[in-house]
């Protein structure tokens, strides 16, 4: 009886919820980088970021985790989808692995990380001395209007150029006789 | 849970698949996911920032929002790129494009 109810307490409950959001990206991320067929990579980036918008839960913002399934899961995800089906026949025998890269990679992404842990490590963080507590969807909007208004209005004009760019690049290699 | 370095910790590893992937894989569409997954290394970063640290806990939100907009862009103009590649030499494997070798 007291294990059950220490089973439902709510702080076991969150750190549960977090593990199982942690294994989430991290299944998911392995499935991106390993398989080679090309749509089990789409499945594990889309399984992988839904962990991250988890994440994004945990630090205490539900906004950038909608927008992390809207944005990535919703958009980016579909559109790789969009241009697999554009571009590959999936029933081609897929091409061999070289062990030896593969294991090179692998060096290469252990000695990131081993450098990415010491630097993490060997930091002293200090918190700002004053926090300000104020996380607020209505906050994000005012600053995005006011003091961020010219990086706001930047990332349209890229998104706006990056659309006409996609548009023409693959227009143009339409047009030109191969 | 609710230390700073477990969030780094996460941030860095999935970094490091992601450069593994960038490495290992040889076509472009598998690439892109890989640098999908370093792009989402880096907000996390931020938001665990923004959530331990910083003084306002707005503007690393907003980092992470315009770090989302960049990875639209770029997945826009890479797929675009895929696909004009794939046109011209009927395969995605960057190994084959090779046309600019001397």
């Amino acid at each position: 009886m007291n294990s059950v109810q220490s089973l439902i307490q709510p702080h076991f409950l969150a750190q549960a919820g977090f593990a199982g959001v942690v294994t989430l990206t991290f299944a998911g991320a392995l499935i991106a980088v390993f398989p080679r067929n090309i749509l089990y990579n789409v499945l594990g980036l889309i399984v992988c970021l839904t962990g991250v918008a988890g994440i994004f839960l945990y630090l205490g913002s539900p906004f950038i985790a909608l927008m992390e399934l809207l944005i990535y899961v919703g958009a980016i995800c579909i559109s790789i989808i969009f241009a697999i089906m554009l571009s590959r026949p999936l029933h081609l025998s897929l091409p061999k692995r070289h062990m030896f890269k593969v294991g090179l990679a692998f060096g290469v992404g252990a000695v990131v990380f081993l450098m990415l842990s010491t630097i993490i490590y060997s930091t002293a963080w200090q918190p700002a001395s004053v926090r300000s507590s104020d996380w607020s969807v209505a906050t994000l909007g005012n600053y995005l209007l006011t003091r961020y208004d010219l990086v706001f209005e930047l990332i349209s004009l890229v998104l706006l150029v990056a659309i006409l760019g996609a548009i023409i690049i693959s227009g143009y290699a339409r047009r030109r006789p191969s | 849970m609710n230390s700073l370095y477990t969030y780094l910790f996460i941030a860095a590893l999935l970094f490091s698949l992601g450069i593994f992937g960038v490495f290992q894989r040889r076509s472009l569409i598998g690439m892109l996911i890989a640098i999908e997954l370093m792009l989402n290394a880096a907000s996390i970063n931020f938001m665990a920032f923004n959530r331990f640290l910083a003084p306002d806990p707005i503007v690393g939100q907003i980092y992470t929002l315009f770090i989302m907009g960049i990875a639209a862009a770029e997945a826009a103009i890479a797929l675009s790129i895929i696909v004009a590649v794939f046109r011209r030499l009927r395969s995605i494997n960057i190994e084959r494009a090779q046309e600019l070798r001397g």
